[in-house]
């Protein structure tokens, strides 16, 4: 028998680094359901009830509230992964070291970066199913495959997670980098990927940021499968294709960072 | 001798073009008790990194029990245990739990980490802080969880990098007893220091490390035979005149190193020596005899003290 086959970390290493990452989870688990389950109601009440009130109009054939709903799920997907892929990283390495401790156990860097992505999802996830749950309570979901938005806006988050990932574990010295990417990067991409208006109703000069924004992306993919917005199939494989290439993109980068990182 | 646990040939490591280990060769045997002795930056740390297999080398050859850790290193990692510099516990995590999270990590079971662990806190005299959190722990209690963490996978060596920097005198003989049990039980021990004191009480044999290089190998008793004298006085003439009576006393005692703060006279009869100085008429400010130690060793190899 090969030691590869007995030798267990080889093989579950990712998900003891996963374990490891929930238990520690465990310290700010209060606030965690607390803003999964207040996060859906304040939002879809405040803008899909309250705003939508104002905006009147129904937008590409339903309600300001479903048309809202699906960009909120990805959003709220995305700021969960960038929580997750911001100070953890910047912890392990710097101010709370276990990376190193966890390497010098038979682990391996790209094992850290999978659990640590793995750890992410566990957030996310139940994040986006309660959205969703108080999705269907507003009423908010006609079409009966929006479940699968739970999944979308997951990946959706997943994606952005693992690029900021990628930033985040080459940081050595935190400067406000951390502050700055929600400012200037999670803020102005909630605000310009087609989350409260359409895209197109945006000045041509300002629609690449959707364009480039994953969250659009992820936000459109949410609203094909919540109502069955109406877009071409090839933009749908669009939406796909982006977020995946960005998904592979962070993961390898971030692999390969922390592998360089921890073999020093 | 039986097979080395560990054995290292022309072992190098460079990043760019700063050498921080200059192939250096040692080997460690089973159950031995084996020390890096040098000053902050001499490349103990790098060194030890490398054995814990975390550190790819540059070149030169490394076997850690039979394994070569450019092929192995999970492998090799599964039956270390390591301590390293700076405690690197999770501070999210309670006491005890730390020690469970890294059991896990070497495939251990639920289970029986937990037993582990408990075993593990009364050992490291801290069952009664399972529930504590890391933060609220003493400097001393940190690095006694972080030993008692480096041991849940029962290793066959332990490494421990600078094992007590930075701790009390009565932290530091708390630790140095815990090792010496697991000395005793069999343990192979590595660790660095810069600590003269630390590698008597805990080596049976270490090398001196300077500038990446190995000068000196030996038990500390031997190192001090060969490259000191039995006893050392110690005198002070006050920083201004120390250089210029050392140059009238050059013939006193085996040899004689003056430091910008005092002068030390190297000889098997240290009270001799102060005779001496008197029936010349040199009254120093404050004198003393002592045994040597490797201190000296090392003054004498490098022309430098160990902590500057």
């Amino acid at each position: 028998m090969s030691a590869s086959t007995t030798f267990k970390p080889r093989r579950w290493g990712s998900w003891y680094v996963a374990e490891h990452r929930i238990r520690g989870m465990r310290s700010y688990l209060r606030t965690i359901i607390a803003t999964s389950i207040g996060n859906p109601l304040v939002y879809l009440f405040a803008l899909g009830v309250g705003l939508a009130s104002l905006v009147g109009t129904p937008m590409g054939g339903v309600s300001y509230l479903t048309f809202v709903a699906p960009a909120l799920l990805a959003t709220a997907a995305v700021t969960v992964a960038a929580e997750e892929s911001t100070y953890p990283m910047m912890m392990g390495f710097k101010w709370n070291p276990i990376f190193f401790a966890m390497n010098a156990a038979p682990i391996s860097g790209k094992q850290i970066v999978n659990g640590m992505v793995i750890g992410m999802l566990a957030r996310v996830v139940p994040t986006c199913a309660i959205y969703f749950v108080v999705m269907m309570l507003f009423g908010a979901v006609p079409s009966p495959l929006g479940f699968i938005g739970i999944l979308s806006a997951s990946f959706t988050g997943l994606a952005v997670g693992v690029v900021i990932m990628s930033y985040t574990s080459t940081i050595e010295e935190d400067k406000g980098q951390m502050a700055m990417i929600m400012r200037f990067g999670i803020t102005p991409m909630f605000l310009f990927s087609g989350t409260f208006f359409p895209l197109a109703t945006l000045p041509v000069y300002l629609q690449w940021i959707g364009w480039v924004s994953p969250l659009w992306h992820g936000t459109e993919l949410g609203r094909v499968l919540a109502y069955g917005a109406s877009e071409p199939a090839w933009l749908t494989l669009v939406h796909i294709v982006y977020l995946v290439a960005l998904a592979v993109f962070g993961w390898k980068r971030t692999q390969l960072v922390v592998v360089r990182r921890l073999n020093k | 001798m039986p097979a080395p646990v560990i054995s290292a040939t022309g072992l190098t490591k460079k990043y760019k073009d700063f050498v921080a280990v200059g192939g250096i060769d040692f080997e460690i045997a089973p159950g031995e008790s084996f020390g890096f002795l040098g000053p902050n930056g001499a490349g103990k740390s790098t060194t030890m990194r490398m054995v814990g297999a975390v550190s790819t080398r540059t070149s030169g050859d490394l076997s850690i029990l039979g394994m070569d850790p450019n092929d192995r290193g999970p492998e090799i990692r599964s039956l270390l245990g390591v301590v390293p510099q700076q405690d690197n516990l999770d501070q999210e995590l309670r006491v005890r739990d730390n020690l469970i999270v890294y059991g896990r990590y070497f495939g251990i079971s639920r289970a029986s980490v937990a037993k582990k662990a408990d075993e593990l806190l009364e050992f490291a005299q801290l069952a009664d802080r399972a529930k504590a959190k890391v933060d609220d722990l003493s400097g001393g209690m940190k690095r006694r969880l972080t030993i008692a963490r480096a041991l849940i996978n029962d290793p066959r060596i332990l490494l421990l990098d600078e094992p007590t920097t930075g701790l009390d005198p009565q932290a530091r003989h708390i630790l140095w007893d815990r090792l010496f049990r697991l000395k005793e039980q069999g343990t192979t021990l590595v660790l660095t220091t810069h600590y003269m004191d630390e590698a008597e009480q805990l080596c049976d044999r270490l090398v001196v490390v300077d500038k990446g290089t190995i000068m000196a190998e030996g038990s500390p008793a031997s190192l001090i035979r060969e490259y000191s004298s039995r006893e050392v006085a110690e005198v002070r003439f006050g920083s201004d005149r120390n250089a210029t009576v050392a140059e009238q006393i050059q013939d006193v005692g085996d040899r004689i190193e003056v430091l910008p703060d005092r002068i030390l006279i190297y000889s098997a009869d240290g009270d001799a020596e102060l005779a001496e100085l008197a029936r010349r008429g040199f009254e120093p400010i404050t004198s003393l005899v002592r045994r040597s130690s490797l201190e000296d060793v090392f003054l004498r190899l490098t022309g430098r003290t160990l902590i500057e």
